[in-house]
């Protein structure tokens, strides 16, 4: 099998320097910046799907979602942004990091004609979409590209969140949720008692022997 | 930067996840996708948000999202975890449990 590691990292420091370049050349430094958010997300999903190991593919993940970040800072949205590391990177990039142990220590099955094919169909059905897109658009009519003054800050959001005639329901359903479904996970993910003994012959995929062996230990 | 770089961004994004979807047969990669997907619809929300004058709804909508996206993964763990318990694989393909 061709080794094709080296020519798909070369081809991201390419991709990378391309649009770090083509930031610099359309808008200066905010240009440098979004150059550089945008090459960060695209460049950690696409080493996610690249990489064998599901370690090194949660990891490329935080490029991800480090740009993202970043682009929602560069649009004025500190809060959002902040929030997007905090959450994502500290809490929901851990909790994925668990599925991790999941996975075989060697390294996974990953078929290149399948990776190549999928990122050229895909590649080209959103180049479609997106011709279709700018050919129906009436772009005279979108905002325009310079971006209006900023009025609102964190603290607009913060009293949103608890304004009666803003976002308050949303906001308590969310917690809600967020309970309901904390607890329900630990639920749903707790080893059961008769699990700690195994019965070692049954194999897995053995269903009702697995239930007659858990009746049996209950 | 024009709002039509942002959706470029967030189109491709949300490519990638999809790809990720469909092309690694693994449970893990399923969930790497969705969290793609859910944050190129955050940078439409936000950009729309940003380029339209200055509401907060695009940036409130976001941070549910982000909210929903956490409850989101704590479920789909544990739901993998149980999978993987029941049928000691993580590939989606081989959890056939209703064909007989």
């Amino acid at each position: 099998m061709v080794d094709l590691q080296k020519p798909f990292y070369g081809g991201l420091t390419l991709f990378f320097v391309a649009m770090l370049g083509w930031g610099i050349s359309s808008a200066g430094a905010p240009g440098l910046a979004f150059g550089f958010s945008a090459a960060l997300t695209l460049g950690g999903s696409l080493v996610c799907i690249w990489e064998r190991s599901v370690v090194r593919s949660a990891f490329s993940l935080m490029g991800t979602f480090v740009g993202v970040a970043g682009l929602f800072i560069l649009l004025g949205a500190d809060f959002v942004g902040m929030a997007q590391i905090l959450i994502y990177v500290g809490g929901i990039l851990a909790l994925l990091l668990f599925g991790v142990m999941l996975s075989p220590p060697d390294m996974e099955e990953r078929k290149l004609s399948r990776v190549a094919g999928g990122l050229v169909l895909m590649g080209a059905a959103v180049a479609w979409v997106s011709a279709k897109v700018a050919a129906t658009v009436e772009w005279a009519q979108l905002p325009k590209d310079e971006l209006p003054e900023m009025t609102t800050s964190v603290h607009d959001i913060g009293v949103g969140f608890i304004a009666p005639d803003k976002y308050v329901v949303a906001f308590e359903l969310a917690a809600v949720l967020l309970t309901v479904a904390l607890v329900a996970a630990v639920y749903i993910a707790r080893r059961k008692m008769a699990d700690f003994e195994p019965a070692k012959d049954i194999p897995s995929k053995d269903i009702a022997g697995k239930e007659a062996a858990m009746k049996e230990i209950a | 930067m024009g709002l039509g770089a942002y959706i470029a961004v967030s189109a491709a994004l949300f490519a990638l996840g999809v790809v990720a979807i469909v092309v690694r047969r693994n449970i893990l990669y399923v969930l790497f996708g969705i969290e793609m997907i859910l944050n190129a619809a955050n940078i439409n929300f936000v950009a729309f948000n940003r380029f339209n004058g200055d509401g907060l709804d695009g940036r409130m909508f976001a941070i549910f999202v982000i909210i929903l996206a956490a409850a989101e993964a704590a479920v789909a763990l544990a739901i993998v975890l149980n999978v993987y318990h029941l049928f000691n694989t993580t590939k989606p393909a081989e959890v056939d449990l209703l064909r007989e």
